[in-house]
């Protein structure tokens, strides 16, 4: 299953619609909506947390709450 | 406040300039800087807006919607659900990054849904050439229904549109909802909430429910109601979720018709800094190098002003020295106050110049880089990446370091933190430890070209540090209190530091210091002044004791006079009281005066050296000005005859103030974020219990 924990450096992948119920309401609030756009930026030196950019947010998410939602990979 | 004042309330996104904008309509100096959770609570203050009408203007912590995860941002939702109706805004002014003006609307829109009369001031437009953005403001204003404002509160740009607006909305009252969400998700349920109470609106009766806060004028037996419609958590949850997705659907709507990104237009310096600021290797490298910086900055910048502030007091005492009739009185000022005083002023350099350091890098948004970074290892010890930032500002005062910690939403992670930031070396230690080490360091170069006493400074912040990350650890183990831990951090763009707000913050909080200090200083010498120059009737028959005692009959004039003073003092009330806890501190070390110089450092560290000045000069009646540094040095153990700040007991002491509790602000702080005396208290006897142990170890081993 790809999740956004799953990105590389640098992908870009799209929150799948089916992942709305696993995104905590703040995550939603700041813009991880279902259909986004996310780019993985930056990873941490200890592989935790995440650094990404989603509708124009730049946030810094833990691995834990990005594994939980999920992407799809393919580019429209 | 007058009665038709308009209370106007600030609320945005963290990080889009409220506390900038405020400063300019009140002309007060907030704190400001560039990463989220600067502003951490209420701060009110007056503008006007025009010939005859005023307004009290509110700066709120930011946040991202109404519904809070935190301290800060809870604060917010208490304003706008009308708690006090006295408190409740009549206008509330949203400020937005223009930057970000999605995500800025769906706060935006969640509070004109509470049907309050709104206006939305767009800020850091001087941005938008650079970011490629162009927005059709008539167009906006009419989709939002609103008045919208383009600003830029650095730059001082928009202002008196603001204010304009703000009238405007007052007078207008209109208060439209913006999209009433929640009835398009489900109309029938929505319905049956609304009818619970008609006076307030939608959104409002739905926060109350999912929040579970009401205001005073909600009646219990609707309390009861609205509770019973939080009893099916999953739908509630799926009614939020429902509702955001829609809001950001009709923002999408809106702005497609009027804001425009030119992508091809944008600068992108953000992301090559992040490259290597956030480097896997390099990011420890670079914040290590940068704090090495700071470190080094302190003492090479600040030894020529030190030096010249030095002999100013000097002269200024010998000059006081002078010109006062001679006696009692003028010793206290000429020994026991100018040098207490100069022994904290001497210390405006050194610390001007770590606020300096704080203030750029907190500006430049390095500060969440760093949060970033670290938030793996914080966790490790119970903390959180956004403990860094109190940690880091800890060094200057524990007092906003602490009130910082509202933005964490763990509450265990958060008191954890609160518990050990008053480990870090504070600004207050810095006079206790330069006096110490200058009498017990040489002052000789390692390696050829480190300064001894400047790496025994840098080994003190480090051991204030690493003592403060091992307390975390052990605090992590024993304290039972479930809390999950949730963490989202934005990172800021980064931005050149504004000299104005750089310089304000340096000013502001060095002016706290020395007047903080300064006040304590003062009464405290009056007060110790008094009670060693009275006493019981031992006090007041001391001199004729001593010159009858046959043992004494052998001494020379001068030295007589030097024993009756200082039999006086040891028989004064301040010496029946030092010398009765001198039993505890003796192990240590310490002599009963160095024991009051302890008891008064708990009112605040830095009148160690203001005590221990007003002792001696009480004691001494020379008439040769030292500076308290050669006393000190000159003060002999009787006991063992050697000097009473050996290598020793100076290590002691040291190690005594790395680790005790002494500021009686701090714990007070403490009581009000932690809302009990537990903690503070746990504090003061935890700390100052590992103070003393230490400082019986290291002078039981050293001696
Ligand atoms: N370029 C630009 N920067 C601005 C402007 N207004 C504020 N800033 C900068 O934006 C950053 C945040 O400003 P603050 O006023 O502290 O923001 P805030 O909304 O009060 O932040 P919080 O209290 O953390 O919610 C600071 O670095 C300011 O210097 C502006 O008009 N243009
Ligand atoms: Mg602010």
């Amino acid at each position: 299953m790809n999740t956004i924990a799953t990105l590389r450096k640098g992908e870009i992948g799209y929150i799948s619609e089916g992942a709305l119920e696993f995104i905590p309401l703040k995550l939603l609030e700041m813009g991880c909506l279902p259909g986004a756009e996310v780019e993985l930026i930056q990873i941490a030196p200890l592989k935790d947390p995440l650094y990404i950019c989603v509708n124009g947010s730049h946030l810094a998410i833990r691995k834990e709450a990005a594994s939980q939602i999920q992407i799809l990979k393919s580019e429209f | 406040m007058a009665k038709n004042d308009i209370k106007v309330a600030l609320i945005g996104n963290p990080n889009t300039g409220k506390t900038s904008l405020f400063n300019q309509l009140t002309g007060l100096t907030q704190k400001v800087g560039n990463y989220p959770g600067v502003t951490v609570d209420k701060k009110k203050g007056t503008c006007k807006l025009s010939a005859t009408q005023n307004a009290v203007i509110t700066d709120l912590p930011g946040t991202y919607s109404i519904n809070p995860t935190s301290i800060d941002e809870s604060i917010v939702l208490k304003t706008l659900l009308k708690k006090d109706i006295k408190e409740s805004p009549d206008v509330i002014l949203v400020v937005a990054d223009v930057e970000n003006l999605k995500r800025n609307l769906l706060l935006f829109s969640q509070i004109k849904d509470l049907e309050i009369p709104t206006v939305l001031a767009i800020n850091m437009v001087d941005q938008m050439n650079r970011k490629g953005i162009s927005i059709d403001l008539t167009a906006l204003k009419e989709e939002l229904n609103t008045e919208v404002v383009l600003i830029s509160a650095r730059k001082n740009q928009g202002i008196k549109n603001v204010k304009d607006a703000i009238i405007k909305c007052h007078v207008a009252a209109k208060a439209s909802p913006m999209c009433d969400a929640n009835y398009k998700i489900d109309p029938e349920y929505f319905d049956k909430l609304k009818a619970i109470n008609p006076n307030f609106s939608l959104y409002e009766l739905w926060l109350m429910v999912t929040q579970k806060n009401f205001p005073a004028a909600i009646s219990k037996k609707e309390k009861e109601q609205l509770l019973s419609f939080n009893k099916d958590v999953s739908r509630l949850k799926k009614y939020q979720h429902k509702e955001t997705i829609y809001r950001y659907q009709e923002i999408n709507k809106v702005l497609k018709k009027t804001y425009i990104v030119d992508k091809s237009k944008a600068t992108d310096l953000r992301s090559k800094l992040d490259k290597v600021f956030t480097h896997r290797i390099f990011g420890y490298f670079i914040f290590l190098a940068v704090l090495l910086l700071i470190f080094q900055s302190i003492f090479d910048w600040s030894s020529l002003p030190m030096d010249l502030i030095d002999t100013t007091f000097a002269e200024l005492s010998d000059f006081a020295r002078n010109n006062l009739p001679m006696g009692i009185l003028s010793d206290l000022i000429v020994e026991g106050i100018i040098p207490g005083i100069g022994g904290v002023i001497i210390f405006i350099p050194q610390i001007a110049i770590l606020f300096l350091f704080i203030a750029v890098l907190e500006e430049t948004g390095y500060m969440s880089r760093v949060v970033f970074l670290m938030d793996k290892i914080m966790r490790r010890f119970g903390m959180n990446g956004k403990s860094i930032i109190p940690l880091i500002s800890g060094t200057a005062c524990a007092i906003p370091a602490i009130m910082a910690t509202r933005t964490i939403s763990s509450w265990k992670e958060r008191l954890i933190t609160i518990l050990v930031v008053p480990f870090t070396t504070c600004s207050a230690r810095l006079p206790v430890y330069a006096i110490l080490i200058s009498l017990i360091i040489p002052n000789t170069k390692i390696f050829g070209f480190y300064n001894l006493q400047a790496f025994t400074l840098l080994m003190l912040y480090a051991l204030g540090f690493v003592t403060a990350i091992l307390a975390a650890y052990i605090l992590q183990k024993t304290l039972k209190i479930k809390s999950n831990s949730f963490f989202v951090v934005e990172m800021p763009n980064y931005k050149l530091p504004s000299i104005k707000n750089v310089a304000f913050d340096v000013l502001e909080k060095t002016k706290a210091f020395v007047f903080g200090a300064g006040k304590i200083i003062l009464a405290l010498s009056v007060v110790l002044w008094f009670l060693a120059s009275n006493g019981p009737k031992s006090y007041k028959n001391a001199a004729e004791n001593v010159t009858n005692n046959i043992e004494n009959s052998q001494l020379s004039a001068a030295e007589l006079q030097q024993k009756i003073g200082s039999v006086k003092l040891e028989n004064s009330y301040i010496g029946i009281m030092g010398k009765s806890i001198e039993p505890a501190i003796k192990p240590l070390g310490y002599d009963w005066k160095v024991g009051i110089a302890l008891i008064t450092s708990f009112a605040a560290r830095e009148v160690f050296v203001g005590t221990l000045a007003t002792i001696y000069s009480v004691e001494a009646d020379d008439e040769n000005t030292t500076t308290i540094k050669e006393k000190m040095r000159s003060e002999i153990n009787p006991e063992t005859g050697k000097k009473r700040f050996n290598f020793p007991a100076g290590m002691s002491l040291l190690v005594f103030y790395a680790f005790a509790m002494q500021c009686m602000a701090t714990l007070a702080i403490v009581k009000r974020e932690t809302k009990t005396w537990k903690w503070p208290l746990i504090q003061l006897f935890g700390m100052t219990g590992l103070a003393y142990i230490c400082s019986l170890i290291v002078y039981q081993i050293l001696s």
